[in-house]
């Protein structure tokens, strides 16, 4: 098993009180898995993956654990973390774009990272002109400075650079989010090629776009105000949902060939919960169309068949 | 690149023929017959007012055309002719000047260069540690808000008056005159130090407060963030900050030149220090109208050239200059 | 950065840094204004016996010739306020002019008006001073705040300039656009009052600034040629050998002062940047 999480909770200082982004999380990711995660802004999955690679101020680790590949990965440990980082656990951040420091040059930069690592630049040169070609890049851009390159070849150059030491763990969060569709496609591609090649062991693909996921994600998680809300395989996901959100939320996809006059596109009314002081029970009680008293109560995370899981009182009560 | 130091040399050029202009403009078209003005204020002696007078009639006269007058006061800069203090009757006041700039350049060119690099490592240090910033840092504050000129009297009184370590006037003491001796060399520093100190400490609060922010900035950042997130050593993380805060403090000194030479003005006076600020003061008390300009002109010079000078270094410093990237930054 | 008044207040309340200027610039501006009516004599009267040092009859002491150091002091006071605050806003005014339209319009006017403050920019300050100062015969504390307010504004334009580009590129800015708003309307509702924290800050800094440019020019000799100011103060000390005559009450106080005012305003500067930018807050 890859990637083991055990009620993992993380929460945000601020003036006016903790603000609960991750609230009790368990999940596990398998071995060359890519899941994707998936759910609303603010609902907690960038800090979620941001958090299993640099957990610093405001955030505020609460409790839970994590193992990676069987060893606990000390997350709420800063100079622990650091053996892990880049080698164990690696990440494409949101900011990929402006992640390289302009003023140096590209090799220069990887150059001194690899060092830091106890790599040879040199000796991985050969290795890295792969890389770059996977992901459709010049090997001259390693003698260019970043504010030379374009947004997305920053951001693929950051691709390379995150994954050159073959990371157990990748983190990609919000990469396709600033990007044009044909682009999208591109690189989510790509990271399904990284996890083919071996460059990387398993992926946590982070989104709100599920019609991305459904292209590459093996499984999907989806987060709600902190929570996780349902579990399955991508198919399953999309094909079955059984959690009343998650309905909603593929329901309000638009589907090819269909115009807005013939099936018009439903939203979900309302607006999530804040996360300062989240209401007891189940968190989307609210917008529901079929809660009900039960769900003052928190409803636990019930896995209804293998690899599927959902928290809800009322898992088979919606006919679609 | 190109562009960017062509478009800074026709900026220098205007500045100086601006400053030119404003120094005739000024006196001439002052309330009143310039050139009666101008001779009165004269110290009195004859030899010296013709020769202002001719110089006045070409330059200022009242009967001449305007143009004519502007045309003649640019024909005798390029002379070099900067005409006879009265003052100091009977020098050229370019051998005035002469004789007064290398005083200056040995005084600001340490006080500068050394403030600014202290002030920059003492800034990047104190970024690291929280402790050490809050404590230091009122600190910088209140030296940067220090007149030059009043620390110049502190240090003076100090270290002149009361615990009679140091000489407070002139560069080098009475009995000796200018040489290569170590008597003299040693008499000069002892002479040196404290207008030295006076303009290295003020500044140094200013770099200081200036690198920290600046590292501050840049350890924010998101390449900042990243290379932590790649499990980066702490040290290499502020080595990338050093270098990216530098640019804006170079800049910065380029912006500061004006304020320093005020500041080396005031210190000078203080002290006596015959620079090129102490002849400025002596020849506004004695209406030498030729020494005051032919300072006045030193200086812009002086500053133009310094100002292009840095301008080079940022060239070869900074990348996105150099591949015609950045927008003005200096 | 819209903020809700109360919470502005909340946090300038409790900036330590803003408390102590605050507290430091109020204390000098209240000797300033009521301390001549403490003092017993004019500036240039006549006193009493010279060279005399601090004591209950001459509080600062007097100077060479007699006259008293606390009076020459609180009226100095004054003219350095006035000063500070002339020069200070007419410094602030020209760069929030020329700095606004510069980024507002840009194009060819954009390029002209900072090709002018470029030119103004490098010209040290206090060699023009100096020239313009050393023809007028008669200088008053007024003029010699225009002055200052005239050279000091282009760094002030910059600053102006790079807020105003960012702030158009935003997107509530283009949304007022689109929606047919009209410029000075935009300019008016949407751009300013995101600016106003920062033109206070601009604003403090002027104000410093100004008051260590006049204490230079009166020290050098270029102040006014009437009354009195904390830089003629040091001039005179100084022309009199205060320092070797161990006279210290004549020369370093009025320092002190000039030191404490414009020191508490850079603090008061780095608190209120504190205060506008949630992010520099500490939790």
């Amino acid at each position: 098993m890859a990637l083991k999480i055990k009620d993992l909770r993380i929460y945000y200082q601020t003036l006016r009180g903790d603000v609960k982004a991750v609230d009790g999380i368990s999940f596990q990711v398998k071995d060359g898995e890519i899941m994707g995660l998936a759910g609303e802004s603010g609902c907690g999955k960038s800090t979620l993956s941001n958090a299993l690679i640099l957990l610093k101020p405001p955030m505020k680790y609460i409790s839970g654990e994590v193992f990676l590949n069987d060893k606990k990965l000390p997350i709420d440990n800063y100079e622990a973390m650091r053996a892990n980082r880049f080698r164990g656990v690696s990440i494409i951040p949101q900011y990929a774009m402006n992640a390289l420091n302009p003023i140096r040059k590209l090799k220069q930069i990887i150059s001194d990272l690899l060092e830091h690592h106890g790599e040879s630049f040199v000796k991985m040169r050969d290795m890295i002109e792969e890389r770059l070609k996977l992901v459709e890049l010049d090997e001259k851009v390693l003698d260019l400075y970043p504010i030379e390159l374009s947004g997305g070849m920053n951001q693929r150059m950051v691709m390379v650079i995150s994954t050159l030491l073959n990371p157990s763990l990748l983190l990609a969060d919000e990469i396709t989010s600033a990007l044009d569709v044909s682009s999208q496609k591109a690189v989510s591609k790509m990271i399904v090629e990284f996890r083919d090649r071996k460059i990387v062991r398993s992926v946590i693909f982070v989104t709100h776009d599920i019609s991305i996921l459904y292209q590459v994600a093996d499984s999907i998680m989806i987060m709600y105000t902190g929570k996780q809300v349902e579990r399955a395989p991508t198919e399953t996901i999309v094909k079955n949902p059984l959690h009343p959100y998650t309905k909603l939320l593929i329901s309000s996809l638009p589907e090819v060939g269909i115009k807005y006059s013939q099936a018009p596109l439903k939203g979900i009314p309302g607006r999530p919960p804040e996360l300062l002081n989240p209401p007891e029970g189940c968190r989307f009680k609210d917008r529901c169309p079929v809660a009900s008293e039960k769900c003052d109560e928190e409803p636990p995370l019930v896995e209804i068949e293998p690899g599927h899981q959902v928290a809800c009182w009322k898992v088979g009560a919606i006919d679609d | 690149m190109g562009k960017y130091l062509r478009r800074k040399i026709i900026i220098y050029l205007l500045t100086f023929f601006f400053a030119v202009t404003i120094d005739w403009v000024i006196p001439r078209f002052m309330p009143g017959d310039p050139i009666r003005t101008l001779l009165s204020r004269a110290a009195m002696r004859t030899e010296a007012m013709d020769l202002l007078y001719n110089y006045y009639n070409k330059v200022f006269s009242l009967d001449l055309p305007l143009w004519k007058q502007y045309v003649n006061f640019w024909f005798s800069l390029f002379k070099g002719d900067l005409g006879t203090s009265v003052y100091l009757f009977p020098s050229p006041v370019f051998e005035v000047i002469k004789r007064a700039v290398p005083y200056d350049i040995l005084l600001l060119v340490p006080a500068i260069l050394l403030s600014w690099i202290a002030g920059n490592k003492f800034g990047a240090f104190a970024a690291r540690k929280k402790r050490l910033d809050n404590t230091i840092l009122p600190i910088w504050y209140v030296i940067t808000a220090t007149p030059y000129m009043w620390l110049g009297i502190l240090l003076a009184w100090v270290f002149g008056v009361v615990l009679g370590i140091f000489p407070i006037s002139g560069a080098y003491s009475f009995s000796m005159s200018p040489s290569l001796s170590w008597e003299f060399i040693w008499d000069y520093l002892k002479h040196w130090i404290l207008p030295f100190g006076s303009l290295f400490i003020v500044q140094l609060g200013g770099w200081a407060i200036g690198m920290r922010n600046m590292i501050i900035y840049e350890l924010e950042s998101e390449y900042s963030r990243y290379m932590e997130a790649m499990g980066a050593p702490a040290k290499l993380i502020r080595k990338y900050a050093f270098r990216n805060a530098v640019l804006p403090q170079i800049t910065g000194l380029a912006l500061q030149l004006g304020v320093i030479v005020a500041g080396a003005l005031a210190t000078e006076v203080v002290f006596s220090y015959p620079g090129i600020g102490y002849l400025l003061l002596q020849g506004i008390l004695n209406g030498d109208y030729f020494l005051i300009q032919g300072c006045f002109l030193f200086i812009i010079l002086g500053v133009l050239i310094a100002n292009f000078f840095i301008d080079i270094i940022y060239v070869i410093v900074d990348p996105r200059v150099r591949r015609g990237m950045s927008g003005e930054t200096a | 950065m819209k903020f809700r008044k109360s919470e502005i207040l909340f946090f300038a309340l409790r900036n330590t840094k803003l408390r102590i200027g605050v507290f430091i610039v109020a204390l000098f501006a209240f000797l300033a204004i009521f301390g001549p009516y403490f003092a017993k004599y004019e500036p240039q009267d006549f006193a009493g016996p010279g060279y005399n040092p601090p004591s209950g009859e001459y509080w600062l002491g007097t100077t060479t010739f007699g006259r008293d150091v606390f009076s020459q002091f609180v009226y100095g006071l004054r003219s350095t306020f006035l000063v500070g605050f002339v020069g200070g806003s007419i410094a602030t005014f020209i760069g929030l002019f020329v700095g606004f339209l510069s980024g507002y319009k840009g194009g060819l006017a954009d390029e002209l008006l900072m090709m002018f403050t470029n030119i103004v920019l490098v010209i040290p300050t206090m060699a023009l001073l100096i020239i313009l100062a050393a023809y007028l015969k008669y200088r008053g504390v007024f003029l010699e705040s225009v002055f200052i307010g005239f050279t000091a504004w282009p760094w002030t334009a910059r600053a102006v300039r790079s807020q105003t580009l960012s702030l158009k590129t935003r997107e509530f800015v283009n949304l007022a656009r689109i929606t047919g708003m009209k410029p000075l309307k935009i300019i008016v509702v949407e751009i300013l009052p995101n600016m106003l924290s920062y033109v206070f800050m601009v604003f403090i800094l002027q104000f410093g600034g100004a008051i260590l440019t006049a204490a230079t020019l009166d020290f050098i000799g270029l102040g006014p040629t009437q009354g009195i100011s904390l830089g003629l103060m040091m001039q005179q000390a100084v022309l009199w050998n205060a320092i070797q005559l161990g006279m210290w009450w004549w020369a370093v106080p009025p320092g002190i002062a000039i030191t404490a005012i414009v020191g508490a305003m850079y603090f008061m500067n780095t608190g209120l940047d504190e205060v506008f930018n949630p992010k520099l807050r500490e939790m």
